[in-house]
Parts: structure tokens; sequence; C-alpha cells
């Protein structure tokens, strides 16, 4: 046995508790990762505290529930002001809702062509193009809405305004398109081929695999892919303002016009007086959509996590 | 040929070639599967056994990228032929999976999957109708006593062991000719197998079973025939007393004694 040399001893001791850069790189990626993390919660916290605190004066003081819910007369600016919301509510509920007539069927569709029909480029294709989809500006939808859709639907169902929920609900169509579609398609690829090959080899076709055996298995993802969808088309502001005609009314066609919850808040926020009732009128708006926006995603988030199941 | 219109042979593949994409995996194969027993194939790892099973019910070309030539008959029909239903091979044709793969969704939905799929094509099927092939396919894999009562659960809470039964008594109510089997044992641990290999045993005679295995000795006592196959070829074709006991070929022999594989 040779004798261990001293002085190697002593500096294998000393490398013991040496910090090198690789250990303060370590430390400070993890810090930021962490802060990174943290600060999602601070600003979804900070955001409904602001809104809160800006609409909650009116909330307390001059808000009339049932007028707020139960009338259509928005009139903010007039010399008795009442400030019914309904007409916006039913806006938004009926521009979101045909959007998601349009939209569900066609987003699944399509997921269920990229993630079960779909080969090599044609399946990257499709891919990268709805993504683009989920990349063009709302305004530049507003303006296909307004310049496009517009003439068209005048034209087609010879009616005198092409401004109204059905316009508005086919750009939002399309627009949450992309999400439903990417969460969907995810949803189907994470069943495991094992499924699919039990079927088939049990004599299913194709199609019978993908109903009976793909789509029941991903039911939840697929179920938060359309609340996710929903989500997006109740928060969306530029295209519904551009396309749906902006004006008070309850609908009762998809020819009318209505003005959307979000549109109200864009269009009128900037001529308010900071403070007042007006301004806290549209921060109450701005409450409900937080709240229901939010409700929905939780919806989607405990859905595709599968709480609830069985 | 019997009354059925087929001979003695359950599956017979003819010059059998399959390529995955570049790679050859099957040369010429000439395979001849006796009907009504149990013929068992062994060989070390990527001989082609897997494939050649898997050829039979067509269900490798999931894959995409497989080519074949040659025929392969079951029943006496080509299933490469054109005017060949796929979804009738493999009513006639059940396959079962290395590690069970029991669909997720409740025991009974699954033992009468295919059932339904299969009978319900054509005209409505009874309750009562399901009731009965459900009993009775669970009773033919040993499995009706300990499932009986909680039929409506979900199949994939069941163990490994009851999951493969659960995985061969679906394929029973769709009264298949042939039974494919690629190591079905060899996610079990060894009673799973033991309880497994008994089950098989007692299929035998109502459906010719053709089981892929690693185990030699699997092989060996659940088996009436025995096919070797080394690099994509059958090197050989025996009785399995025969084939264990006095190997013609000198690759068997090693084989066998565990000096490759």
């Amino acid at each position: 046995m040779t004798p261990v040399p001293r002085a190697r001893l002593s500096a294998d001791t000393a490398a013991m508790d040496r910090r090198d850069a690789a250990w303060y790189v370590d430390r400070i990626a993890q810090w930021l990762v962490f802060a990174g993390g943290v600060s999602a919660i601070v600003f979804i916290v900070g955001i409904f505290v602001f809104v809160t605190r800006e609409g909650l004066d009116f909330v307390l003081g001059s808000l009339n529930l049932r007028e707020f819910f139960g009338s259509i007369a928005w009139r903010p600016t007039s010399n008795n002001p009442t400030y019914g919301a309904l007409a916006l509510i039913v806006g938004t509920a009926s521009v979101t809702g045909f959007a998601m007539l349009m939209s569900v069927p066609l987003s699944l569709g399509v997921a269920l062509f990229i993630a079960e029909f779909a080969t090599g480029k044609t399946r990257e294709t499709l891919k990268i193009l709805v993504e683009m989809l989920a990349a063009i500006p709302s305004v530049v939808w507003g303006f296909v809405g307004m310049s496009i859709m517009n003439p068209l639907i005048i034209e087609t169902f010879d009616v005198p305004v092409g401004l109204n929920v059905m316009n508005a609900g086919l750009i939002l169509g399309l627009m949450a398109a992309p999400i439903m579609t990417t969460i969907a398609e995810d949803a189907l690829k994470a069943v495991p081929d094992s499924y699919r090959e039990a079927a088939e080899a049990l004599g299913a076709t194709r199609w019978e695999v993908i109903w009976k055996v793909v789509i029941p298995a991903s039911k939840n993802g697929i179920l938060a892919a359309v609340l996710l969808g929903v989500g997006r088309g109740f928060g969306e502001t530029m295209a519904v303002l551009m396309a749906s005609g902006h004006a008070i009314n309850l609908p009762t066609s998809p020819f009318d016009s209505v003005r959307a919850l979000t549109a109200t808040i864009a269009a009128e926020l900037g001529d308010t007086v900071q403070g007042g009732n007006h301004w806290g009128a549209l921060f109450t708006l701005g409450i409900l959509l937080f709240v229901v926006t939010f409700v929905i995603n939780l919806t989607a988030d405990i859905v595709v996590r599968g709480i609830g199941k069985e | 040929m019997d009354s059925n219109g087929h001979g003695e042979f359950a599956i017979e593949t003819r010059g059998l070639n399959l390529w995955y994409g570049d790679f050859q995996a099957l040369f010429d194969v000439d395979l001849k599967v006796r009907r009504g027993i149990i013929t068992s194939m062994i060989g070390p790892s990527g001989c082609g056994k897997t494939t050649l099973l898997r050829t039979c019910n067509r269900i490798n070309e999931r894959l995409g990228y497989v080519r074949t030539t040659g025929s392969v008959l079951v029943l006496g029909h080509d299933v490469f032929a054109p005017e060949v239903e796929l979804v009738q091979v493999r009513k006639q044709v059940g396959m079962v999976f290395q590690r069970p793969n029991p669909l997720p969704i409740s025991i009974r939905d699954n033992v009468l999957f295919g059932f339904r799929l299969h009978e319900a094509r054509t005209r409505k099927v009874a309750r009562a109708e399901e009731d009965e092939a459900l009993e009775s396919a669970l009773r033919q894999v040993l499995l009706w006593d300990s499932v009986k009562d909680r039929l409506h659960h979900a199949a994939t809470a069941l163990s490994l062991e009851e999951q493969q039964k659960l995985c061969i008594a679906r394929l029973l109510p769709v009264k298949p000719e042939v039974l494919l089997m690629d190591e079905p044992c060899s996610a079990l641990d060894p009673s799973g197998t033991e309880a497994v290999e008994e089950m098989i045993w007692k299929l035998r005679g109502d459906y010719t079973i053709l089981i892929v295995t690693h185990n030699m000795a699997q092989a060996r006592r659940a088996s009436d025939e025995c096919v070797f196959m080394l690099l994509g070829k059958i090197v050989e074709h025996e009785r399995t007393e025969e084939l264990f006991l006095a190997p013609r070929n000198a690759e068997t022999a090693d084989y066998i004694e565990g000096r490759y594989g």
C-alpha cells in the first residue's frame, strides 16, 4: 500500500467547500425561476386587486343590482345616468355562443385530422398554419370583419347591416380556433397508442377507434379545450368592437348588431372622469369579465387534471 | 377441406417477405399452423417472430412503412387479397399483446367491445344476449368468479394478470378461429404466468393458438408444436417434444441449450 502524500490530502479537503461558478449560476437560476413563478401569482392578484379597488366605490355606493343585470339602458353620459348592463352581457354571450357554434366543430375536426389522420409533412404544415392563425393581431381580425365580412353578409343574406352577431361570431370563432385545436390535439395525442391498437385488433374501423375509444379517453382534454376557447371569446375586445356593430341591443337574430362588455370598456374608458360613477361602472364590467373568465379557466384547469373523474 | 371450407391449417404463409422501410425482417417464410392446437414461436430478440405474428392479422400495417410480398392465408383466404375486409379478418383472428391493454372503460364494456362492434353492425343485440356472452367469455378465462360483482368497475384497476385474462376474454364473444398471442405472460409474475398459461391450455382445441414466447420453458410445457426462428427465417418447425429433445438443426440446439439468445 502506498501512503497518501500529506499535501494531496489537504488539497482534497479544501476542495470540499469550494463554490465555483457553476454553483453560483445554479443558485441564481434557481432564484430567477422561482421569481418568475411567483410573479405570475403576484400579477394575477395585483390585477384583481386593482380592478376591484377601482370598481369598489361604485359597487358599494351607486350600483343598483337590479338595474345592472336587468335593464338594457346603458346611458352613462345622460343627465340622469343609468347603468343597465343586460344588453352588454347578452351581447357578449351571443357573440361568444355563435363563435363556439362555428368554432367547436371546426376546431375539433382539425384537431382530429392532425392527431389521427395526417402524417409527416401534412401534419407539420397544418400545425404551423394553425399556430400562425393565433399570431394574427385582433385588430386585423376586426379589419377583416369590417371590410370583408360586412359586405359579404349584407350581400349573401340581404340584410341592411353586416356588422352583427354573425360577423363578430365568425371572426371570434376563427380567433378561438387555434387554442381549441392545439389543446384538443394534445389531448388526443395523449391517448396511449395501445388503446388504438387494441381496438383495431378487435376489428374496429378507423372511425370506430376514434369515436369509441380515442374521444371517450380524451374527453376531459377536449372539454378543457372548448372551455379555453370560450374564455378566449369572452375576453376578446378589439375584433368584437369592430365587427359587432357596437349597438346596445338585445339580439333576436344573428343579423342584429350588439355590443360586448369588453368593447364597451375599451370604447368608453378614455372619455370618463377618473374616479367618477361611469369610471366605476366600467370597472364593475371589468370585475364581471374577470370573474367569468377566471371561473372558466379554473374549470378548464380542473377538468384537464381530471378532478371529479369518477 | 372440411365443412368450414378450409383445410387442416388455420394459418399458412407462402414465401412471405417483409420490410420495415429498408430493413428486411422476414425472409421467404413458409409457415403452416395446424388447426386446433397450440403452436409456439421461439427465437432470440429481433428474429422476426413478433413481426410474423403481427402480419397474420395485418396489425403491422399501422406503422405505415411496412411492405410485404408473398401471401398469408388465414382459414384459406389470403389476407392481402384486395377483396378481403380487414374487419372480417380481425374478427376471425384475435390478438393478445405483450402488455395487457384493456380499454379505459368498465370490465363489462371491455369484454363486450368487439362483440358490440361486430354484432351491432348487422342487428340489434339484446341485453340478455350480452350478459350471456359476457359470462361465458369470463368463465372461459377463469375470471368470472373474481370479477362478477364488479363488472362495472374500471378494467384498468385490475391486476396485470386479471387484465391479461380480460384481454383474452374480450376476443371470445366474436367467436374467432385463431388467437395470436405476443408474449402474453412477459409482463406477469411467475404465479400470474402460471395462471394465464393454464387458462390458455384450457382454450386449446376450441381455438387455433399461435403464441410468441421468450420463455423456452413456457414453449416446452404449453405448446403442441414449436417454431424456431432466427434472423427472419424459420429454422425448424417440429412437434414441441421433438424440437426440444432432438433438434435437427445445430442452431436450434444451441439456442435451446442457452448458448445464445
